[in-house]
């Protein structure tokens, strides 16, 4: 970006300097660590300079935002338009008790929902399943039929606000449950909007509340893509997410990496199916960590859009929306201390910084209390809190991508670049995605860097404060979150009222209809919809899925 | 020559954090134990099966779902049915302190929460291991 002549130049004055000053200085003050490294073990100078993005042309690998590449951001005006969604993932116990939450968020200023199920719904199990025992409402709240989203959304308008679901394996009933309970209210489906996760691919490599085996799981997928465009143009019918390989022990690059893989495996998947990619690539949304390294993030969000637009152009993409890498962030749940909890608001809003500097359309913001327990209402507080202080107070929503043109961020994000192209060639040689994760190559990946950031850990070469320096004799403790402890039986007897109210015949005869469609290679979305309007739970219509489809057993690997 | 101290570390549960568990698995070997690990999805009934079929010394639960105070202790009571007393139990994962007293009377002998250096967990089995 800047002439050959004055590169020249200064990469001979920047060598003088290395000899006389810096290296004068080290004998003064000797570098606290022999090499300096971030979380993805990519090795940082002591200084950049032009030098260091010698290669970059700007208008060609930069650019501006809402241009190609989209490396500076989707949208021109950013943040001096619209602020991110500030969106709190939240849902425990009965959806009476998450529906309070909701509207305790949303009158302390938060814009849009995300909700958390617990692990039986995620792996679409009802509440009374005996495979659920102990887990109602444990992390997330019990969604077992349409009866249950109704009243989780009481009192919110739907077709105002946008909601996020975190749902995977049956996210494709999860989400006729939010349509069909829009639709039972007049809201028409084509104003609604939100966005299901619908991400299976992490779910094998990382996150694992997986049901069916990959191949099925690609059709709902590429089923609801399909409904989605042409039904509920709104909605973002997947987050690709790199939030939970990162969660499992990743690093900042394998995240980047692998996200994007699956991505264009999804696009790869609708494709094959006959489905024109700029019908439904613009629905295509991510999701992605803010871990503690805060340099090391912002380059990864960077990178992440300018690989994205590469890619889908390559795919053929032709409209601009096709190549835009929209994406939510949480900040890093495992990052997070048990110990001095109160400090976790500090980390909390560096990291949520780093990603509002990375042009995030969506943030979550942890509570300091997660590595205890579910969030108490201050610990969300305070952390919904921490966002509206960066929004309004901070002054870094002012301009666009503040931090385009240092010479490291841009030198940072081409290596993360560079580095993701790397692991796109070593999974293209394992023959994709699917058969990389049949051979174990991401899980083996991310385990070993897990382990490696656990020792570094326990060998105090990377210092966590409170846990291994600066800690107290005696921890600090801070209140948590209680539980309705009458909520599972509520939610039981309400799932045994509804199988004796509703219409067995209608529901017998939409859940036969469901198979023999699962069976054959209709879009499944409208069979399903046909099922959930009749108040067949989760459960139910799950297990007619998995009758047909059968269920994905993993090898453990460590 | 010493026997080896045979662990099995086990996922209860529908949970599926399995960081932890992995990492934890991984530190018992490097320090000279035989693991076995269960992997996901495990009942208490599969899991006390495979502690009696792998002839183990320690039990270790991992779980990061909030379900510990049902699961766990399935677990730690059915070893106790089936006169697998001596068998040391531990568990970790996200765990709120006041939940620990009763784990313990269940028969749980020690929590590990986050931020547990895993030198931590090897010395408290070596030191604790019944048989």
């Amino acid at each position: 970006m800047v002439e050959k002549e004055t590169i020249k130049n200064i990469r001979e004055k920047r060598a003088d300097w290395e000899k006389q000053k810096y290296s004068k200085a080290i004998q003064e003050n000797p570098e606290r660590k022999p090499k300096f490294k971030n979380l993805s073990d990519i090795e940082i100078k002591n200084l950049y300079t032009p030098v260091d993005i010698a290669d970059l042309r700007y208008l060609k690998d930069v650019g501006f935002p809402g241009e190609e590449p989209f490396l500076r951001g989707v949208h021109p005006n950013l943040y001096r338009g619209r602020l991110w969604t500030m969106r709190q993932f939240a849902g425990f116990g009965s959806a009476e008790e998450t529906n309070k939450r909701y509207h305790y968020l949303l009158e302390h200023g938060e814009t849009g929902l995300s909700v958390a199920f617990d692990y039986p719904t995620l792996y679409g199990y009802d509440t009374d399943h005996p495979l659920a025992r102990g887990e109602f409402g444990k992390c997330g709240v019990a969604i077992s039929s349409l009866r249950d989203m109704e009243f989780l959304f009481h009192g919110i308008p739907l077709d105002k606000i946008t909601t996020s679901m975190t749902i995977n394996g049956p996210a494709a009933i999860v989400w006729a449950m939010y349509i069909a309970n829009a639709e039972n209210q007049g809201i028409k489906k084509d104003t609604i909007g939100g966005t299901i996760q619908n991400d299976i691919l992490k779910e094998y490599i990382a996150q694992k509340s997986y049901i069916f085996p990959p191949e099925p799981s690609m059709r709902l997928i590429v089923d609801t893509f399909e409904y989605g465009f042409k039904n509920v143009p709104k909605w973002n019918t997947i987050s690709i997410s790199g939030y939970h390989i990162r969660e499992a022990g990743s690093t900042a690059v394998q995240e980047l990496a692998f996200t994007l893989g699956d991505g264009i495996e999804y696009v790869k998947a609708a494709m094959e199916r006959g489905l024109s990619i700029d019908d439904f690539a613009p629905r295509l949304s991510f999701f992605f960590n803010a871990h503690n390294d805060f340099f090391e993030e912002i380059a990864k969000y960077r990178a992440a859009r300018k690989i994205w637009a590469q890619e889908m152009k390559k795919l053929g993409a032709k409209k601009p929306r096709s190549l835009w890498m929209r994406f939510h962030t949480q900040t890093a749940g495992c990052s997070l201390t048990a110990q001095q909890p109160e400090m976790n608001i500090v980390r909390v809003t560096m990291q949520a910084l780093a990603a509002v500097l990375g042009g995030t359309q969506s943030l979550h913001t942890n509570s300091m209390d997660e590595a205890l327990a579910l969030p108490s209402e201050k610990a969300v507080r305070i952390a919904l809190r921490t966002q509206q202080i960066i929004a309004e107070e901070s002054g870094v929503t002012d301009t666009v991508d503040p931090l385009g043109g240092s010479y490291y961020i841009e030198w940072l994000t081409s290596k993360m670049e560079e580095e993701t192209y790397k692991y796109f060639d070593k999974v293209e040689r394992l023959g994709g995605v699917i058969p990389a994760i049949e051979k174990g190559f991401f899980q083996r990946e991310i385990a070993e860097s897990a382990y490696r950031y656990q020792k570094e850990t326990d060998e105090n070469k990377r210092i966590i404060v409170g846990v291994n320096r600066y800690k107290l004799d005696e921890e600090t403790s801070i209140p948590i979150l209680k539980m309705d402890e009458k909520g599972e039986e509520r939610q039981i007897n309400r799932l045994k009222k509804l199988r004796t109210e509703r219409d067995a015949i209608k529901v017998q005869k939409y859940l036969q209809r469901l198979r023999k469609a699962a069976e054959g290679d209709e879009n499944l979305m409208p069979f399903i919809l046909d099922c959930i309007h009749s108040y067949a739970t989760l459960g139910e219509t799950c297990d007619v899925l998995r009758e047909v489809f059968g269920e994905y057993k993993e090898q453990a690997i460590y | 020559m010493v026997k080896k101290i045979r662990v099995l570390v086990a996922k209860p549960g529908l949970d599926g954090h399995d960081r932890g568990a992995k990492i934890v698995a991984r530190a018992l070997r490097d320090a000279g134990m035989e693991v076995v690990y269960t992997g996901l999805h495990q009942t208490a009934e599969q899991i006390v099966n495979t502690a009696i079929q792998e002839d183990v010394d320690v039990v270790g639960l991992s779980l990061l779902s909030g379900a510990h105070m049902t699961l766990f202790i399935d677990v730690a009571l059915l070893l106790k049915e089936k006169q697998m007393d001596d068998v040391l139990v531990v568990g970790g994962g996200i765990i709120p302190q006041e939940d620990i007293p009763g784990l313990k009377k269940a028969g749980i002998s020690e929590v590990f929460g986050p931020g547990t250096p895993v030198e931590d967990i090897v010395s408290y089995i070596k030191k604790n291991v019944k048989r």
